[in-house]
């Protein structure tokens, strides 16, 4: 079902990103998402950033649609559909974090959720320059240990966020990697936990209409993101030809990822 | 105990069971196609497919009531003739019973994409005559019955395998266009597609979906379906596909007893997942024996008078 809330809090996260609160008091859990609904322009997956009744999203400007949410002022009425989807399980463990730029924004509630059952979290976060790390202080206030790693070597190490993974995987033990962010990130964890048998979970972002399972549009080898996703374990994924690849645009046309 | 046969012989295509994936669900890339199969469905029928590339329309493109029905105005999104083939060669090449659907503006790009479509290897065609929200397509072309009779003659004279035409709820006479389609030669007919619908939000005082039209399916179209496909049955020779509605095998049966030879499945996709297939399957011989039928192919038409079904091949 649908409802219309009106935003209730808007955030500055970083100069690209904004969150999005409103009050919506359906369960969701960390990993889920829902579809955001701007009246007039489009309607998007957004997974949630925040997951308890006052929920929100983090949104990056990507977009024309996504350029457009940065301007909703608070009292706006949004529309959200959901949550849909599979998640993250926050049962207790030793869990690895790596985000990619707004990919921390799935990450973070599961975090907060797994440091709340007693895990333990290494958060390691990438951006392209220090003002666009997202989350660090909202993770390091729930428990998290950081490493961070910026393109331009303004915060942390200079380079990728999969330096760092390479480093704490061969110097601490892990139960499972939680990762979201570009693709080709995703590939390089996954293939550094192989060798260690860390299981690695990824959250995938594609292009959705329905979020039911019904129209192909987020059809990922033989997976609808939607339903079977966005959260999936490494192992179902990783070798499917199109992850990292390829993703479908809104015709269906199979494009460059 | 018997346990009714449940395969069935449709323009020529023999199917395991008489559950066809509707054209638009799941139907985007041929390994969906493949899933589709591989859940259980007797044959699949691919997302209806245009001249060129297109992205249908903004979201929202979906309004999803309960359980008992959906709204949608996707706006015909398809990657195109060009691109398309390589993703029916997917499906084709896992054995999947396969049927494209097509759609254009008038009888010539009609066949024109008709004939790129059959050279995939397709087992059949099916023309969508009938999409309630795209302009200058679907049931614009397919409102008029001389249309539909020349749209359904100018792919019949340019393919080799059988012409499916789907044709629309949202007319006076839907009869006219099934007979208008069998005149121009339509190996059979499927009915119904979307009725046209509309769902307005009561805060935001405007149209939930971003087109504004859609076309309404689910259960709460059954009896409509039914309907019509009971009035083609008493009105052409040709078989008739049933679509609308259809959750459980007693929901096909009733399709069947109406007239219908063979069943399109698509929201209950959204709502049971995929699925649905499997469960349709296991139980229709099941509901069959029960209700004394030896086979589908003797519940078709079993609710006529029986003058009503002499003499014809379906």
């Amino acid at each position: 079902m649908r409802t219309v809330v009106p935003v209730v809090e808007r955030v500055v996260e970083t100069p690209s990103t904004i969150t999005l609160r409103f009050d919506d008091p359906r369960t969701a859990r960390p990993g889920q998402f829902v579809m955001l609904w701007i009246p007039g322009d489009d309607e998007l997956p957004m997974s949630l950033a925040y997951v308890g009744a006052r929920k929100g999203v983090t949104v990056k400007a990507m977009g024309s649609t996504s350029r457009h949410i940065l301007d909703i002022p608070v009292g706006a009425p949004v529309g959200i559909r959901g949550p849909y989807g599979t998640s993250f399980d926050v049962s207790p463990g030793r869990i690895l974090l790596v985000g990619g730029g707004s990919g921390t924004a799935v990450l973070a509630p599961a975090a907060e959720a797994a440091l709340a059952n007693g895990s333990t979290v290494t958060a390691a976060l990438g951006a392209t320059t220090r003002a666009e790390l997202l989350f660090e202080q909202r993770l390091r206030s729930a428990g998290a240990s950081i490493a961070i790693a910026t393109d331009d070597g303004s915060a942390g190490e200079r380079g990728y966020v999969t330096k760092l993974v390479e480093g704490l995987l061969a110097e601490n033990e892990f139960d499972v990697v939680w990762t979201c962010g570009p693709e080709v990130m995703m590939q390089k964890v996954i293939a550094a936990a192989r060798p260690k048998h860390v299981e690695v979970v990824c959250s995938v972002e594609r292009h959705m209409k329905c979020a039911l399972g019904m129209c192909d549009a987020c059809s990922l080898g033989p997976y609808h993101v939607c339903v079977d996703g966005p959260v999936f374990p490494a192992d179902r994924i990783a070798s499917l030809p199109e992850f990292g690849r390829s993703k479908r645009a809104p015709s269906g046309r199979s494009v460059p990822a | 105990m018997t346990v009714a046969a449940v395969e069935v012989e449709l323009a020529g295509i023999r199917l395991r069971n008489p559950f066809l994936l509707a054209s638009g669900i799941w139907g985007e890339s041929g390994e969906s196609l493949k899933g589709a199969f591989d859940a259980g469905a007797g044959g699949v029928i691919t997302k209806s497919i245009g001249a060129e590339p297109r992205d249908g329309y903004p979201n929202p493109t979906i309004e999803a009531y309960d359980t008992w029905g959906m709204l949608n105005a996707m706006g015909l999104p398809n990657p195109g003739i060009e691109e398309y083939p390589r993703e029916i060669a997917v499906a084709l090449s896992a054995g999947v019973p396969t049927i494209g659907s097509v759609f254009a503006g008038d009888a010539d790009s009609f066949a024109d994409v008709a004939k790129r479509m059959a050279a995939t290897g397709v087992l059949a065609l099916e023309l969508n005559l009938s999409c309630p929200h795209a302009k200058g397509l679907g049931s614009e072309v397919g409102s008029d019955p001389a249309e539909v009779e020349r749209v359904v003659r100018a792919v019949v004279c340019a393919v080799s395998v059988p012409v499916i035409a789907k044709i629309t709820p949202n007319t006076a006479d839907p009869v006219a266009l099934g007979l208008a389609a069998e005149r121009g030669g339509a190996a059979a007919i499927s009915a119904i597609n979307t009725l046209r619908a509309l769902a307005i939000d009561l805060t935001l005082r405007r149209p939930v979906l971003a087109h504004g039209l859609g076309g309404l399916s689910g259960a709460a179209i059954k009896p409509v379906g039914v309907a019509i496909v009971w009035q083609l049955y008493e009105a052409l020779r040709i078989p008739i596909v049933g679509v609308g509605g259809i959750r459980t095998a007693d929901d096909a049966i009733e399709y069947a007893l109406a007239g219908a030879r063979a069943v399109e499945v698509g929201t209950a996709v959204a709502f049971g997942g995929i699925g649905v297939f499997g469960r349709l399957a296991s139980e229709l011989p099941l509901r069959l024996d029960a209700l004394g039928f030896s086979s589908w192919a003797a519940a078709v038409g079993a609710a006529h008078p029986r003058s009503a079904s002499a003499g014809r091949t379906a």
